[in-house]
């Protein structure tokens, strides 16, 4: 589903995020990447999304190399992705509702369709009783769930996460992760960034880890 | 079809929502672009007024040769075949001195000054009838004319008609200017109100680029948003151009009335408000086009 064969990758200005890394995530497959902060962790989830490039190597999401896509195809790799963004990146123009809405509108559901499923996904994570209340009033906790809302709504087949669990307590991580874990069982390939150990420690996942972007 | 109908629908009804959240500030770029057309288009209108006042006066040009009061009948008849057999002249009719003077008489109600008169001051005269040609030809006919023998004097009657003509025509080219220079400055105002808007709404276009928006779901609304707004501005424009017509014209029929004439501006043809609205429309997408092609690509999510 995910394939990383020698990818490197450098910023302008010579930092090294990534370098020569290879790894595949099988369908339907759930995978941890752990390491420290600034060990390359959100670089590498950003070359999935295609919001960065490799420098060298291909990086394969469901067989197309996502580095050499055209700017005209990235929407319909994006659609395919849902991102959960360690900065949660709401929009607090609009209420929880229309935050969930957002994605379905931009593939053209039509409006009943688009309002059910969006329904749906805000009943998954909890947060139906606020889908009139305005993100900047939930706390964080909700605000992650919020995303994941948002990255689950169209139903995509990879789910990328960034620091889900990042400033939560773990009353609330569980919380997360057991959301994670239901995706996964209906299915869904899951790569989840995290360096929270509470949350790795008991399950039998995969973990890969990277180490000033080389994996270990 | 329907859905893809519904979804644009969806986009102009928000596209309205966000053009009057504030209405002030709505209202009053709808006043500007309004105002900004509606110069050129009343300049347009009256122009177009004038014209039709040139062509209703000036339809038949003559020429009137005065003759000098010693002409005899043999000189006259001489003349007569002469200026028929002239190339550039079409017709002529011969008007004797006693019959211009009768006429006098009936046209202004000066019977009894006239009457009074010791002898009759008018001369013999011809209504040349030209073949149609251009100012310049018809002036050179009218000195040609003037040069025969018996001949004291000859009148082009047209010769304003042309002058105005001439300077309609200057008119116009200001009126193009005019329209030129405001045009350029709608496409800016519009550029510019878009560029403001793509800068507050820099969130939404980075998630909804982040979340698999293609280029042209996000350049919608801005489009529909200058479309939208020329529109209405078109209108502004419209209403204000007739609402001075109707104003003027109020003026205009007093005034009419001291020179015992019924002269009345006549308002914008369907056609022509037709042609401005559209043209303000397409202005508004002009100037939302270019912003947008100029600043949705420096938005890049990071």
């Amino acid at each position: 589903m995910i394939s990383f064969n020698q990818v490197h990758k450098r910023y302008p200005g010579g930092y090294e995020a990534l370098k020569g890394v290879s790894f595949d995530v099988a369908e339907g497959e759930m995978v941890f990447l752990t390491g420290h902060s600034g060990a390359g962790k959100s670089t590498l989830l950003k070359l999935i999304a295609a919001i960065e490039r490799p420098n060298s190597g291909s990086v394969l999401v469901n067989n197309q190399n996502v580095g050499a896509l055209k700017g005209g195809a990235l929407p319909y790799l994006r659609r395919n992705l849902g991102i959960i963004f360690q900065d949660h990146k709401l929009l607090f123009d609009r209420n929880v509702f229309d935050n969930v809405l957002l994605p379905l509108q931009i593939c053209g559901f039509d409006h009943r369709e688009s309002g059910k499923r969006a329904r749906a996904a805000l009943d998954k994570v909890g947060l139906l009783k606020r889908e009139k209340s305005n993100p900047i009033a939930l706390s964080g906790g909700e605000q992650q769930r919020l995303c994941i809302a948002r990255a689950i709504v169209n139903r995509p087949s990879i789910l990328l996460a960034d620091e889900p669990t990042g400033n939560l307590d773990a009353a609330y991580a569980q919380e997360i992760m057991a959301i994670f874990n239901s995706f996964h069982q209906v299915g869904a390939t899951l790569l989840i960034s995290t360096h929270d150990e509470s949350v790795l420690q008991d399950s039998g996942v995969r973990r890969l880890t990277l180490k000033e972007g080389v994996l270990q | 079809m329907m859905r893809a109908f519904a979804q644009h629908f969806g986009v102009l009804r928000a596209v309205l929502r966000r053009m009057f959240a504030s209405k002030l500030a709505g209202f009053l770029n709808i006043l500007v672009i309004g105002i900004a057309l509606s110069l050129p288009a009343g300049m347009y209108l009256l122009l177009q007024n004038a014209q039709g006042l040139v062509v209703q006066l000036s339809g038949t040009p003559q020429i009137s040769l005065f003759l000098s009061m010693d002409a005899k009948t043999e000189d006259i008849d001489r003349l007569h075949k002469q200026l028929a057999q002239h190339p550039a002249v079409a017709g002529v009719d011969f008007v004797a001195r006693a019959q211009a003077l009768e006429q006098l008489k009936q046209s202004t109600g000066l019977s009894d000054l006239i009457s009074g008169l010791e002898q009759n001051p008018l001369p013999d005269a011809f209504v040349v009838h030209p073949k149609p040609g251009d100012a310049q030809s018809l002036d050179a006919l009218r000195g040609e004319l003037s040069k025969l023998p018996r001949v004291s004097e000859a009148q082009l009657d047209s010769a304003w008609a042309y002058k105005l003509e001439a300077l309609l025509k200057f008119g116009r080219m200001g009126v193009l200017i005019l329209a030129s220079l405001l045009s350029l400055a709608l496409v800016a105002v519009t550029f510019n109100t878009i560029r403001l808007q793509i800068l507050t709404q820099r969130d939404e276009i980075e998630v909804a680029k982040l979340i698999g928006a293609t280029d042209g779901f996000i350049r919608r609304p801005f489009l529909y948003f200058g479309a939208t707004q020329g529109l209405l501005g078109g209108i502004m424009a419209w209403l204000i151009v007739t609402a001075s017509l109707l104003l003027l014209n109020g003026q205009l029929g007093a005034l009419a009335q001291l020179y015992a004439s019924q002269f009345t501006l006549h308002p914008l043809s369907f056609g022509d408000s037709l042609s401005l609205l559209l043209f303000s429309v397409y202005l508004g997408w002009l100037g939302a086009w270019l912003s947008v092609a100029r600043h949705l690509s420096q938005i890049e999510p990071r």
